[in-house]
């Protein structure tokens, strides 16, 4: 609970006031059977109107009064449990918001976003139970227990029997249920990733008339989930019929007992019934207490992923040294080494050196698997290299505070998104004080300019979550166009142009030599008229360099890059 | 929190019908219900005798009003009072353990059926159902809905039932005691009707402001951590915070006032049942003094005027609940009532298999085995139309002729029809206008399971199973021999990479192959089609996720899988489709331009422009 803390200490004061609310209302409600007892015993004993009229009224009050405290402790544990998940909220949020690509991709994207939300909703439905119903269980059996010694302290040894009883009756289901209700969630989830596969591959299973095998299938499955589920439920509902005979028992005890003192003239009826409402009360807050633990396993697997993303740690920060510098664009590699596992020993780069001076255009090409992408982002520090150094005018990135690094380091990703927003909107992330004419110039450098203004509301209409409502060559000249307005001194193309068709891509690239003639610019790509004009490119393979220099070099000197070459020749386009 | 306040108010549209749905289900243990009502009655009747025992006990021996009795014999009474109270009590928990158990076992085998019928309709649903659905919204049928409804018979339907049987209980109870009492605590229940009604329909308000508000939260939160590298990228962190925080904000504010109102149903509720406590205290301790009610009688009536209110606030915290789990049974047997896809016609042709050779077997009229026609792999399309929805024709009057063994292209933009060629070939859909047939025979005439069997297709989105690599090239032809599945390996060039992995043909392959690269999932789709060994082939984008390289690597052993079968290629990349023998250009639902690679770069046309990448698909 220590990580947790720091988000209740703010609702100190509410929690307090609920505690003392429920305090007064579970107050309330025990003294009820002693004033009944009293109109009852002594009321009717002295055949006084007056007194059981007065004694009846004050019932009606202290009613009232546990009507105020219950509104008390629904409000204040509102505040309390709303805020504190609240707060929650925004500290998992904020704290996703630190977190290096390492730390991303440690957490896959839609686990991270169920941590934030369905998770943080089960810690507020824990958080407000607690102050509702859970404080009240064990005040409920303190005062109820003081009030049956107060009574009768002879009856309450009947409790010395039947308290402990209970509790490890209860202690001992819940110890045999808990695996069980494991059990049956692990089938649970099973089945449903089973169906889950199974919606997915309609096509297949129909195509391949499997069907029926799928239906055998999921009848394992399914009897599978059943059989544990019966198991689980038959072993806990034996709590219910036990904790009955429990109250009963102790009622035919305090029957026997107490009928005994009422023949003998110690106690009067009153009492005795009042004292088998003290009885109840306590053995129901047992009762709930012991559900607690039930409910509290299930919040508790929320809370372990809750603080699984709180405690983790940031692996990439500002180093105490880092600095703000403008960037002229020189970038070397020296003997970089790079991977994303430490535990792995296969390195994705290997001894990388290579030196590209500013304004010059790189390209890097190589098969799926051969580290291009790592290599490109280690510039803007979004991993750290393992071994090796890379250089930005030759100061090591690493002494560069992140924001002024990646302030001025355009860089589109492969798996590029676009956001709910206008296409301004969008635009502007790449600078936010952009002038109108700014937008449009990187939006026609991007080749964008056209088609944006080809919709009705131009540069104000609407892009839906990931643009959706864009084709995939329209998004990616929309990501580039927002690269550009940074005007970055270093600019990286991560097979950014893939749905483009080769002659915009060419307009594009000669947009660049106007609009970003300073600019140091990474290319990757697939298609070999994409990277043919670069200064220089470098073919990777297996995280190595195996070659660099320029298209005519390469083909004139190195196999992998006219294979590379020949698997696509004469045909320019593979849109 | 009840559970079913968390989720939106969803009212139920057609409750009777969906009622004789669940009926259905429960029908079959119709015995084993009557049994567990039995034991309801049994339980509450027990229950409320118990505590009406105490009656005669109290005024006959605790407290007599004549004094006739000697201690002595007080104390036997209450002795054999006490033993008949412990028997009225043990028949009342054992009455109820027994309910719990029966209706645990009636609801999970209920959930059981009802969980596979529905699993075995999704697999009869049409492709159409399949592709206007989300996986989402069927998947919440089979984990939300049918969890709520478990929960609902389980629970909710045992509880709601057995409170309206234990309210009319104590209230007979109460009339047998004391009518005048009976009259006032009557008198408190419009009350409570009242006041619950009242804070429940505000507070189902405020749900749905914070249920839309966490809806927008949600939302964002999703939104920002999908592109949350995009973020970084653009060092945008400290703006997508302060986004988040003025929605956060608004979540915040409406759900502590949701949640407030809710808090305040269980105080209300509990405290009007006490004042009506202290009411029948009062007037029956002034009744006991003036009037003719024994002590007995009042203390019994008492402990049901405590126990009054349990029931009513029972009933009302599971009425949403079970409104909850009927809406959910609702859109189960929306699903449900969704038409399977169409049946076969009768005297549908079927597909016999004869040694490696393939065979149509149409039937006549009588249903007599009438002519066997070999496959060949004759395809045609005849004059085709068709549009998925009625209003918008995506294939116009489109005709193509397949020889068998021949390798026929298609190409254009995203939407131009391509893939819809091969949904109706499959009959996945099926055509408005026009005739396609396979080797002389309309593909409606033949068996949907025979047509499917006789084609194989390679998707570009690798699909696979949880199971080992052999399971999954088995998945194409389940009676394999293992031999075959090797076979079926080498022939799709899969057999190296598959040999290299740790347990070889044993490797499990789990969350739809994560475990492999893009390139070797496309392999083991290319030798999952090729142990199905069917005559004809389709390969929707088969290589269009792959980088070029990897490609050439994967056209090896397509290339062998294409020998002697008619074959359909669709694809984005040109270099897949050179070799065709012909190839179709699709735009807006028609062909355009046919022919051979050759023939179409010397017309100069559209193909022309794609291959110089004078144009853009997409």
């Amino acid at each position: 609970m220590k990580q947790l803390s720091g988000f209740i200490a703010p609702y100190k004061k509410p929690i307090t006031l609920a505690v003392i609310f429920m305090l007064l209302d579970v107050i309330c409600e025990v003294i009820q059977p002693t004033l009944m007892t009293n109109i009852v015993g002594k009321g009717i004993q002295s055949q006084s109107a007056g007194y059981i009229v007065g004694t009846g009224l004050l019932m009606i009050f202290v009613a009232f009064l546990a009507i105020l405290a219950g509104f008390g402790n629904a409000r204040c544990s509102a505040v309390a449990g709303v805020g504190f998940a609240a707060k929650l909220r925004r500290g998992l949020f904020a704290k996703v918001q630190e977190f290096s690509f390492h730390n991303i991709d440690h957490f896959s994207t839609a686990s991270l976003a169920t941590r934030l939300t369905n998770d943080v909703t089960q810690m507020q439905n824990a958080a407000i139970m607690s102050l509702r119903i859970m404080l009240r269980a064990p005040m409920m059996f303190v005062f109820a227990l003081i009030m049956a010694i107060r009574m009768n302290a002879s009856l309450a040894i009947i409790l010395v029997v039947v308290i402990p009883l209970l509790a490890v009756a209860m202690f001992l289901i819940i110890r045999r249920a808990m695996p069980l209700f494991g059990g049956m969630q692990t089938r649970m989830d099973a089945l449903n990733s089973s169906v889950q596969e199974n919606l997915t591959n309609v096509r297949v299973i129909k195509s391949f008339v499997r069907q029926n095998y799928e239906k055998e299938k999921f009848k394992d499955a399914n009897n599978g989930l059943t059989a544990a589920s019966l198991k689980a439920m038959n072993a806990v509902i034996l709590s219910m019929p036990l904790m009955m005979l429990t109250m009963n028992l102790s009622s035919v005890a305090v029957v026997w007992f107490g009928g005994g003192q009422v023949i003998t003239g110690q106690l009067n009826v009153a009492q005795m019934t009042a004292f088998i409402n003290y009885i109840f009360q306590i053995l129901i807050s047992l009762m709930m207490v012991s559900m607690m633990f039930v409910m509290f396993s299930r919040a508790s697997a929320s809370y372990k992923r809750i603080i699984e993303v709180l405690d983790a740690e940031i692996d990439l920060e500002n180093s105490s040294s880092a600095g703000e510098r403008p960037i002229r664009g020189n970038v070397s590699f020296e003997n970089v080494s790079f991977q994303y596992d430490p535990a792995n020993p296969e390195p994705v780069l290997k001894d990388i050196s290579f030196t590209a001076r500013a304004g010059e255009v790189i390209a890097i090409v190589g098969g799926t698997g051969s580290g291009k992408t790592s290599l490109v982002q280690l510039i803007p520090r979004l991993y750290d290299v393992s071994a090796g150094r890379v250089l930005l005018d030759g100061v090591d990135v690493r002494e560069y505070t992140i924001e002024s690094l990646r302030g001025q380091i355009g860089m589109v990703l492969q798996k590029n998104t676009l956001f709910s927003g206008t296409i301004r909107d969008n635009l502007k992330w790449g600078n936010e004080h952009a002038a109108e004419e700014e937008i449009v110039e990187a939006a026609k450098a991007a080749q964008a300019h056209d088609f944006i203004m080809s919709f009705p509301k131009g540069y104000d209409t609407w892009m839906e979550q990931g643009g959706v409502n864009v084709s995939g060559g329209q998004k990616q000249r929309l990501c580039i166009a927002r690269a550009i307005l940074k005007k970055p001194p270093v600019l990286i193309l991560d097979d950014s142009t893939s749905a483009v068709d080769t002659a915009t891509e060419a307009k594009i690239r000669q947009a660049f030599h106007t609009v970003l003639r300073d600019t140091t610019t990474f290319i990757i790509a697939q298609r070999i008229s994409s990277v043919k004009d670069a200064d220089r490119i470098i073919v990777l393979s297996d995280g190595r360099i195996s070659a660099v220099g320029t298209h005519e070099e390469l083909l004139a000197t190195s196999g992998e890059y006219q294979e590379i070459y020949e698997s696509q020749l004469g045909k320019e386009a593979n849109a | 929190m009840p559970r079913g306040k968390q989720q939106a108010y969803q009212k139920p549209k057609n409750i009777k019908k969906t009622l004789g749905f669940l009926w259905g289900y429960l029908r079959h243990r119709q015995f084993a219900l009557i049994a567990a009502i039995l034991m309801v009655f049994l339980q509450i009747g027990a229950s409320l005798a118990g505590t009406a025992y105490l009656q005669p006990i109290i005024d006959t021996f605790l407290q007599p009003v004549g004094g006739n009795l000697t201690v002595a014999e007080r104390f036997a009474g209450l002795g054999r009072g006490i033993i008949v109270l412990l028997c009225i009590y043990l028949v009342a928990v054992t009455a109820s353990y027994f309910q719990m158990r029966i209706m645990i076992h009636v609801t999970q085998r209920s959930i059981n059926t009802l969980r596979r019928d529905l699993f075995s309709h999704l697999q009869e649903l049409s492709v159409r159902y399949y592709d206007t659905h989300t996986h989402g919204e069927m998947m919440s049928r089979f984990s939300n809905d049918v969890d709520t409804l478990n929960d609902a018979l389980a629970n909710s339907l045992t509880s709601l039932f057995s409170s309206v049987i234990t309210l009319a209980g104590i209230l007979g109870l109460m009339l047998s005691k004391s009518w005048a009492l009976t009259l006032l605590t009557l008198a408190m229940t419009p009350l409570m009707f009242l006041v619950a009604g009242n804070i429940m329909k505000r507070s189902s308000k405020y749900f749905v402001a914070q249920q839309a508000n966490l809806g927008k939260v949600n939302g964002y939160v999703e939104e920002i951590i999908t592109g949350q590298k995009v973020v970084k990228v653009f060092c945008r962190e400290q703006e997508a915070l302060t986004s988040f925080d003025s929605l956060n904000e608004a979540l915040c504010d409406s759900a502590t006032t949701a949640q407030s109102y809710s808090g305040l149903m269980m105080p209300i509720m509990m405290n009007i049942n006490t004042i009506n406590y202290a009411l029948v205290a009062m007037i029956g301790g002034l009744l006991a003094v003036f009037g003719n009610l024994s002590v007995g009688a009042l203390v019994v009536f008492l402990q049901l005027a405590r126990q009054f209110g349990r029931p009513i606030n029972e009933a009302s915290s599971q009425y949403n609940a079970v409104i909850t789990a009927i809406a959910g049974a609702e859109r189960i047997c929306e699903v449900m009532a969704e038409p399977a896809e169409e049946p076969d016609p009768e005297n549908a042709a079927d597909l016999v298999e004869e040694g490696r050779e393939f065979y149509w077997q149409t039937y006549d009229h009588d249903g007599k085995p009438s002519d066997r026609i070999p496959v060949r792999g004759d395809v045609r399309f005849e004059d085709v139309t068709f549009g998925y929805a009625e209003d918008k024709t995506v294939l116009k009057h489109i005709s193509l002729y397949a020889k068998p063994g021949h390798k026929i292209a298609f190409v254009g933009s995203t939407g131009a029809g391509k893939t819809t060629i091969t949904n109706l070939l499959t009959r996945f859909y099926d055509i408005s206008q026009g005739k396609i047939t396979i080797d002389g025979i309309d593909i409606r005439t033949i068996k949907k399971d025979a047509l499917r069997r006789s084609l194989s297709m390679v998707l570009q989105d690798t699909h696979l199973f949880t199971g080992t690599v052999r399971e999954n090239i088995r998945y194409g032809n389940p009676h394999a021999t293992d031999e075959e599945v090797e076979a079926a390996a080498k022939l799709a060039s899969a057999h190296s990479f598959i040999s290299r992995l740790p347990q070889g043909y044993d490797t499990v392959i789990e969350g739809d192959g994560a475990n492999l690269s893009q390139g070797q999932r496309q392999l083991l789709n290319i030798a999952r089609a090729a142990a199905a060994d069917a005559p004809i082939l389709i390969l929707d984008e088969a290589t269009s996720s792959v980088d070029t390289r990897t490609e050439r690597h994967i056209e090896h052993g397509l290339d062998r899988l294409m020998q002697g079968r008619t074959t359909f290629v669709i694809a984005h990349r040109l270099s897949t489709v050179r070799n065709s023998n012909a190839i179709m250009v699709m735009e807006q639902g028609e062909i355009i331009e046919r022919g051979t690679h050759d023939d179409l770069l010397k017309a100069h046309g559209r193909y022309y422009q794609l291959y110089t990448g004078a144009a853009e698909l997409d």
